[in-house]
């Protein structure tokens, strides 16, 4: 578009322009590709696989907040073996960056899986350690500097793909997070995971998702996903896919001023489902009318008081 | 295909204290909604769109009954004529309206979504039940769409005192119907769906859960049905999988 350079990269693995969809928002992508091809998108974060098939947590699993939504699946998802047999040979016919998210009960399991994404030739892993939804593993993991670590050097060592670890913002400094796993081997950094949050239904009585608590996600959040990846970009060398409540083209240009790469859109396609394609001819609006030649010179542009 | 279009509203009425019957031009969803789908509304200022079940289809003017509930049906329910509405569809799989004879069961707002099946039907009877005479809604369309129609209220201050299942019993004692399609709240669904059961007739109902998505993406909107497996159940989604089911699959809860 307009001799302006949409590619960006991240750890080695180049996007043809800065937009990815984010885990758990786009399921395999099956569903958006009836309304527009999966070719207009830089990579899909694939809905986060686990070992076996899980059927997730019971309804309702979602609340509407002010300026977002929270949600409990709890992982509901078929399983690794089931991905790479029936949804890999899909993504696979499209031009677009495969990122493979995947969640683990034990150190032993997120190895498993890396191994088997890995040669079932996705492009990256993402590695989650900050799911607030589940009991095992999840968030209990990215929220602690050792096991983090722990977990990253791990299944580091079983990957053939660039490593990226999404970091929960569910803690008081994720600096500190983002140095343990860059210290572990880690080769990008995906944040931010939804913040835990609550709604009660003042007639019930009763937390209106079935799983009390759940993620919030949604513009709600955007300003402290802005907040933590300058943070984090100033903390670590690591590239960055920078996430939360994006949804439109200004926010994604805001976001990636701030230390990101590239930008995951997420629950915006709930409002609208071609927000992904909108944030990236955003993107390229702002770059032509100010006059800058290429995506990639956005990330970390910011100039701080 | 599904899509987002800009439909104007042609017109919207109130139909009692709290549902409007809204109509717009649509002609795309039209051209491709069965009974039973759904389409997703963009509420101004909310994240969420609103699924809102297709009632009837009438040319490329599609009519829908809206419950103001909450924030998003409020707005909704207050468009006027030539506001635009940006909406999502058709959605979902829909009703079986084939064979000689359907017997279409509604409560309450789950009425709408039964009156295109009744019309698709080669022959229909409706039940439909009210909490009270002054929340009934869309008699007439019924009455013209219908064979026959019988109307329940709680409080007996319209036709039968009680609840659909006891006149859907009857209706299906006193004469064959290939298919009972129902929509409702889950209590009135699982009633008729023993009904059903016991008279062995097939059932198909169309389920509700709160929404995110609309095109079974995020997985949200779960639902049991059986399934042959350790835990004997599956998460089906209503967006997608549903919102129509058939009654044997469904775990009622």
């Amino acid at each position: 578009m307009t001799g302006i350079d949409m590619k960006v990269n991240i750890a080695g693995v180049e996007l043809k322009n800065p937009v990815a969809v984010a885990s758990g928002t786009f399921g395999f992508g099956h569903e958006y590709n009836n309304f527009y091809s999966l070719n207009e998108l830089g990579a899909i974060c694939v809905k986060g696989l686990t070992v076996k098939r899980r059927e997730g947590n019971p309804p309702p699993r979602i609340a509407e907040t002010p300026a977002g939504i929270l949600n409990s699946v709890g992982l509901q998802n078929p399983g690794v073996d089931s991905f790479i047999a029936n949804d890999m040979p899909f993504l696979r016919e499209f031009d677009i960056k495969i990122i493979a998210n995947i969640s683990g009960n034990t150190i032993d399991e997120y190895c498993e899986m890396a191994e088997k994404v890995s040669a079932a030739g996705v492009d990256m892993i993402e590695l989650n350690i900050s799911c607030p939804n589940v009991k095992a593993g999840g968030m209990a993991v990215g929220t602690s500097c050792n096991m983090a670590a722990e977990v990253t050097s791990a299944v580091k060592s079983h990957s053939s793909v660039p490593l990226m670890v999404k970091l929960s913002p569910n803690v008081t400094d994720i600096t500190e997070i983002a140095k343990s796993v860059e210290d572990a081997g880690a080769d990008a950094l995906s944040l931010i995971n939804t913040i835990l949050g609550m709604r009660i239904d003042i007639k019930s009585r009763r937390p209106i998702i079935k799983n009390n608590m759940g993620g919030l996600s949604g513009p709600a959040v955007f300003p402290v996903a802005v907040r933590m990846i300058w943070q984090v970009s100033n903390a670590v060398k690591l590239p960055i896919l920078g996430m939360g409540g994006v949804s439109s083209g200004e926010d994604a240009v805001e976001m990636m001023l701030a230390g990101a790469s590239a930008v995951a859109v997420g629950t915006a396609c709930f409002a609208d489902p071609f927000a992904p394609i909108k944030v990236r001819d955003g993107i390229n609006s702002y770059l032509v009318e100010n006059s800058i030649p290429a995506a990639s010179n956005l990330t970390h542009g910011v100039l701080p008081w | 295909m599904s899509s987002v279009y800009n439909c104007p509203v042609i017109s919207c009425t109130m139909l009692n204290c709290t549902c409007a019957d809204i109509r717009v031009f649509a002609p795309e969803i039209c051209g491709e909604a069965v009974p039973g789908q759904f389409v997703h509304i963009k509420c101004d200022g909310l994240t969420l769109r609103r699924p809102i079940s297709i009632c009837d289809v009438d040319g490329a003017v599609l009519r829908l009954i809206v419950d103001s509930r909450g924030k998003g049906t409020e707005w909704l329910v207050s468009r006027k004529k030539g506001d635009i509405l940006d909406i999502l569809g058709p959605l979902g799989h829909g009703f079986d309206c084939s064979g000689e004879s359907i017997l279409v069961v509604g409560g309450g707002i789950g009425v709408p979504p039964l009156l295109y099946a009744a019309k698709k039907a080669s022959d229909s009877c409706a039940v439909i039940g009210f909490r009270s005479e002054d929340q009934a809604i869309l008699l007439g369309d019924f009455s013209q769409a219908c064979r026959a129609i019988h109307i329940a209220t709680d409080d007996g201050s319209l036709g039968h005192k009680g609840f659909v299942d006891h006149l859907a019993r009857l209706k299906l004692e006193s004469e064959h119907f290939d298919r009972v399609l129902a929509c409702g709240p889950t209590p009135m669904l699982r009633s008729v769906a023993k009904v059903c059961e016991e008279m062995n007739v097939p059932l198909q109902v169309s389920l509700e859960e709160r929404m995110g998505c609309g095109v079974g993406a995020c997985l949200v909107c779960a639902c049991k049905t059986k399934a042959d497996n350790e835990e004997g159940f599956v998460h089906s989604h209503v967006c997608k999988d549903g919102p129509v089911f058939d009654a044997n699959e469904v775990i009622w809860e």
